[in-house]
């Protein structure tokens, strides 16, 4: 690229050192072959952009930040230009772009809604008054072990405390159900998360063999017959996505796990994916098959090093195990799986954004039409799924939609995922049949710890709904119908002891410091939305009839226009505060 | 005919084109609007190979960069032609067909082995054989050059030598497939078109065909002059004979452009009447006994311009001229008034009209088409005509339309006239940047933030060995004069290699040390190789001379 503008800043040795574990010299975007013929072009270029993000990721790790010679070598190795780099790696939250002045780890605590209410605060000042460098942030996907930390290491790995081997996973969660076996989780504590024997031995790849013996078409119709839709919130029919990509014929094709999960109060996946990782492999690779798709991808949130861990140790053993590769498992298909690492940022998961940042641009949405079934990662055909849809599909190809259908409603077939924390006596992973109640669900983790006050359904994005909701049925239809959202299936139990206009006005600040900022109604509109929120808040919790108007006309606003879910569910958790009069008393 | 006249595809070609061979064009930086089409083809897929001595902007956008040692191009053209031959990738079928020659080039380019031309061009034979490859094997390649072909003594042979390629492999004459040598302004196109040269009458009619010539005889209602004119270069030298006196320079700064120029503007200042004729106060209208202010082409004037792609279009006065400056075709009539000629109106429109009526290449070209088309590719004949997107389709022609084969033409490697000694060991070879316009007469008058100024661009370690910083002013020295002027040290120059511009002639006039030696065909004088060396300001400085 000729137009790069590099800047006089150079790199350190171990920034370079660093930089070229990801892009080996020899296969840097330009390569000077002889003091007389020089190699790139737009090709090259185009090839390696995917780069970027492991880049930044290990100039992060080595130096602590991006600093602007390290940005500089990255970007030359790949040929792009500078400012674009900067310009990514200031979206994420995992990146700083300003020297430290330090050589510790930073210990991220989330001040999220479970956390928020556990003593987040409290937590992060003890931590501070012990000499840890604290960041405050947003949701680290650990709502059940709430207050959480993340620690980004520097000179030692990124962990979290749960990776500590002292630590006892807790790991609570059983069916609603006695009759209903356990289906996503059922291999959850029972197996051995790093060992491909250890899966195999508990029915690890029977599903697989069932799909290839079956052939792709005749998988997607039993998908389709089982009813599956989407886990990650949207809840899109599983076999038409598929079925549209694997209808496209004549270019590369991928499958996307989209295990970002970053919705406050949300960390299904990551359980499934720390304890069961080989499962999400599985599921990833009956996509491929069934879409003939050859390249899988798995973008796995930044702040999970111990579900990376453990899917990069279950990748290698599939590899070597013939389970992924040229040939997979004797189908004559080709496939394999890459990993990345998200860097902390809520918007990427959503699907044309994640595919963005995978590309190694901002992760911003795309306007769609066109679909990523036609135009997906690099705007080739993609399908990309949550880890529980994928699991679901597992389930439904080693035993049939009829048996899947055994669980669940007409509707909504099957079992879900909830995430349970808050104020509840065990916070925690559970799989119910659909339709079992609101109610069932909250004393499955023991029941409230005292008087509940308002539950959030489906996290900041979700809404609030009161105590007399208990006897709602979890289904699609079910909570539609009643004005709010299963979503990513979080359920967060709030008691009456909770502050709910310092809790608003967090989840408030969270869609401010989330939105990408791509479209106008979204970056202005969240901002508006938290002025408003800080003003009551500063009125002792009164709301003016003006100022409740203008949060709606937002609402509508950024639902209206905003290119993405972000924009559309901002005002969700607002404005239901508001109506169940959990915040706003009329001034 | 073949070879001559101008690109025979259309700029959007390019954006659909598979092999893309820049050949001694910096169009990045000097064809900034045309480069702009060239990427929308990178965009979509194509491969480009950069041909030129200097790491250019251009070749940063290239698959493949090859650094060529100046004036070596026809080895490399050659060479590149023995490899397709030699590797079957020659399209018979065209060359039974629509060429003429092949034997006899075939055996000329025997010599030119991959190690041979690695040996003269400096460039790898690995990727002399890449580009044979891609070039003979892409769907739909183009060569494109500038100036890096054409400002050399043998400038016509090196032109010739990549016809040879497009006639070896069939890549021309076809749409996406050609040949375009980029023209640096956004009407050279239209003064060639238009008759500005001294053998060809408007339409590319020569002058010394009798029929062609009393078309226009009987237009004007006058004889003309049967014999040829002669070009800027032999002017120069009838100027040093005595035997031409008076000149009339429009639009024209060679006070400041030509090779050797301490020689040219002796000439100039000892003209009998030197009239000049110039949007601005030109360094050659300083020495004018009567200077012509005229109006600028684009914003004070109506009348048409033609773009390399062969495209007329109009242009429009949206401003008056300030002060006393006058459409050039207001001053030429009056002018031809005084002498006592009536050239009859000066309207733009009716002129056009006239010239549709003498030159069958425009004759299509109403006013009103071109208002409403968006401009036409001549040739375009008639009224019911599209334009020609690309030129020379009836190569491809069952009866070739009537005309004879193509030629090969054998050319042979000569290497630059001044070839490099001890006393001048280094080599000197001169471009434009993006920022600055030629002479700088219509730039230097505005600022630009990528703007460098005049700086000899010199690799690191000949700088180490002559011991020079970076920034430091040097005296640079050709055969034929003395400059100082300040280094700038370059990674991407190779070594042996200095460039510079010549955009601030009031700073530095590089011209002192061009090299005046010119192709007898072309008329262009050998810019891109001198041959130099360069000292420390502290040093004792020899006597220049060879």
């Amino acid at each position: 690229m000729a137009d790069l503008k590099l800047h006089v800043d150079t790199s350190t040795e171990a920034e370079r050192v660093a930089v070229d574990s990801v892009i080996a010299p020899d296969d840097h975007a330009v390569i000077h072959e002889s003091a007389r013929s020089v190699r790139g072009g737009t090709a090259r270029r185009r090839d390696r952009r995917h780069l970027l993000l492991p880049g930044l990721h290990a100039l992060q790790a080595t130096a602590g930040w991006i600093s602007p010679g390290g940005l500089n070598h990255l970007c030359s190795a790949l040929q792009v230009p500078p400012a674009e780099g900067y310009g990514v790696a200031t979206f994420y939250e995992l990146f700083r772009t300003t020297d430290p002045g330090h050589e510790q780890s930073v210990h991220h605590v989330c001040t999220d809604t479970s956390c928020h209410i556990a003593g987040a605060e409290d937590f992060a000042q003890r931590l501070e008054a012990a000499g840890e460098k604290v960041h405050r942030g947003p949701c680290l996907g650990q709502c059940e072990k709430a207050p959480a930390r993340f620690v980004q290491g520097r000179n030692e790995p990124d962990h979290v405390l749960a990776d500590r081997p002292d630590e006892r996973i807790v790991l609570p969660q059983r069916a609603a159900d006695p009759d209903v076996r356990l289906r996503l989780l059922q291999r959850v504590g029972v197996v051995d998360p790093t060992s491909l024997a250890s899966y195999r031995e508990h029915g690890g790849y029977l599903a697989l063999q069932r799909a290839i013996d079956l052939g792709p078409q005749a998988v997607i119709e039993e998908i389709r017959a089982a009813g599956l839709s989407g886990r990650g919130g949207a809840a899109f029919p599983t076999a038409i996505k598929w079925q549209g990509v694997a209808d496209e014929h004549g270019r590369p094709k991928h499958v996307i796990a989209n295990a970002d999960e970053s919705e406050p109060g949300t960390f299904k996946d990551r359980i499934v994916m720390e304890n069961d990782p080989f499962s999400v492999i599985e599921g990833l690779t009956l996509a491929g098959l069934a879409t003939s798709a050859e390249n899988g991808w798995i973008y796995i949130r930044g702040e999970y090093p111990l579900s990376t861990l453990r899917l990069e140790n279950a990748i290698e053993q599939c590899r070597t195990a013939g389970l992924l590769g040229d040939d997979v498992l004797g189908s004559g298909q080709r496939f394999d799986i890459e990993l990345r690492r998200g860097a902390g940022a809520y918007i990427c998961g959503e699907e044309t954004a994640l595919m963005e940042s995978i590309a190694g641009f901002r992760g911003e949405p795309r306007n769609k039409p066109p679909f990523p079934s036609t135009h997906g990662l690099f705007g080739e055909p993609t399908a990309l799924n949550n880890p529980e849809t994928l699991l679901n599909a597992l389930f439904i190809v080693e035993h049939g939609a009829d048996t899947y259908r055994l669980a669940g409603t007409e509707k909504s077939p099957g079992t879900r995922l909830f995430c349970l924390s808050g104020h509840v006596v065990v916070p925690g992973l559970y799989e119910v049949p659909m339709g079992a109640t609101l109610g069932e669900v909250v004393d499955l983790a023991g029941g409230p710890t005292g008087t509940t006050a308002a539950i959030l359904m489906g996290g900041a994005a979700g809404s609030f709904v009161g105590p007399d909701q208990l006897d709602m049925p979890l289904t699609q239809e079910d909570t539609r119908e009643r004005g709010t959202t299963l979503g990513s299936g979080v359920i967060t139990l709030f008691d009456d002891s909770v502050d709910f206009t310092a809790l608003v006005l967090r989840i408030a600040e969270f869609f401010e410091g989330e939105s990408c900022g791509q479209c106008v109604p979204c970056r202005v509109g969240v901002v508006r939305q938290h002025e408003v929120l800080v003003e009551m808040s500063a009125n002792g919790g009164t709301l003016s009839d003006d100022r409740n108007t203008l949060i709606g006309d937002m609402a509508r606003a950024m639902a209206d226009a905003s290119i993405c879910g972000l924009g559309h569910t901002a005002s969700g958790a607002v404005q239901s505060a508001i109506r169940l009069g959990l915040i706003g008393a009329r001034s | 005919m073949f070879g001559a006249g101008g690109g025979t595809v259309s700029y959007e070609e390019i954006e659909h084109a598979d092999v893309i061979l820049l050949w001694g064009s910096n169009a990045r930086e000097a064809h900034p609007i045309f480069f702009h089409h060239l990427m929308k083809g990178l965009d979509n897929g194509a491969q480009m190979y950069c041909v030129d001595p200097r790491r250019t902007s251009s070749s940063k956008f290239a698959d493949l960069w090859l650094g060529i040692d100046v004036g070596t191009d026809i080895a490399l053209a050659n060479a590149i032609a023995r490899e397709i031959i030699h590797a079957g990738l020659v399209n018979t079928e065209f060359v039974a067909h629509s060429t003429q020659g092949y034997e006899e080039f075939a055996a000329s380019v025997e010599a030119y082995t991959l190690d041979v031309a690695a040996e003269i061009t400096g460039v790898p034979a690995d990727a002399i054989r890449e580009v044979a490859h891609s070039y003979a094997t892409g769907g739909k390649s183009q060569i494109l050059w500038t100036l890096g072909i054409t400002e050399h003594h043998n400038a016509v042979d090196n032109v010739l030598s990549l016809c040879n390629l497009a006639l070896l492999t069939g890549h021309v004459g076809r749409w996406g497939s050609g040949l375009v040598p980029l023209r640096g302004q956004n009407n050279v196109q239209g003064g060639g078109d238009m008759g500005a040269l001294p053998n060809k009458l408007p339409g590319f009619q020569d002058l010394d065909n009798d029929e062609h010539r009393r078309k226009f005889e009987a237009a004007y209602g006058m004889e003309l002059n049967p014999v040829d004119g002669i070009h800027l270069t032999l002017m120069f030298e009838a100027m040093e004979r005595g035997e031409m006196t008076a000149a009339y320079v429009v639009g024209e700064n060679p006070a400041d452009s030509e090779a050797d120029i301490d020689h040219a503007r002796k000439m100039l200042g000892g003209l009998d009447c030197l009239v000049v004729q110039d949007i601005f106060m030109t360094r050659t209208a300083e020495l004018a006994d009567v200077v012509f202010p005229a109006s600028v082409a684009w914003a004070e004037s109506e009348g048409t311009v033609t773009s390399s792609e062969r495209r007329v279009q109009r242009v429009r006065g949206a401003v008056t001229p300030p002060g006393e400056a006058r459409h050039d075709l207001d001053i030429m009539c009056a002018l031809a008034e005084r002498m006592g000629v009536d050239l009859g109106t000066n309207d733009p429109q009716e002129l056009w009209d006239e010239l549709r009526s003498l030159s069958p290449l425009h004759a299509g070209m109403s006013y009103e088409r071109l208002d409403s088309e968006g401009g036409l590719q001549w040739p375009c004949p008639s009224l019911d005509h599209p334009g020609s997107p690309f030129l020379h389709g009836w190569l491809w022609a069952e009866d070739l339309e009537g005309r004879d084969p193509a030629p090969f033409s054998v050319v042979e490697h000569e290497g630059p006239k001044e070839a490099l000694t001890e006393e001048f060991p280094l080599r000197l070879t001169t471009g434009r940047s993006l920022d600055s316009y030629n002479t700088g007469v219509q730039s230097n008058g505005y600022t630009s933030p990528i703007r460098y100024g005049e700086a000899l661009d010199l690799n690191p370690a000949d700088a180490a060995d002559l011991g020079i910083e970076d920034g430091e002013r040097v005296t640079v020295t050709s055969p034929r004069g003395s400059v100082e002027m300040a280094v700038r040290i370059q990674p991407d120059i190779p070594v042996g290699l200095t460039f510079t511009t010549y955009h601030f002639p009031d700073l530095v006039d590089i011209n002192k040390l061009t090299n005046d030696a010119w192709d007898k065909r072309s008329g262009t004088s050998e810019f891109k190789a001198a041959a130099i060396r360069i000292d420390k300001l502290d040093a004792p400085i020899p006597v220049a001379g060879t």
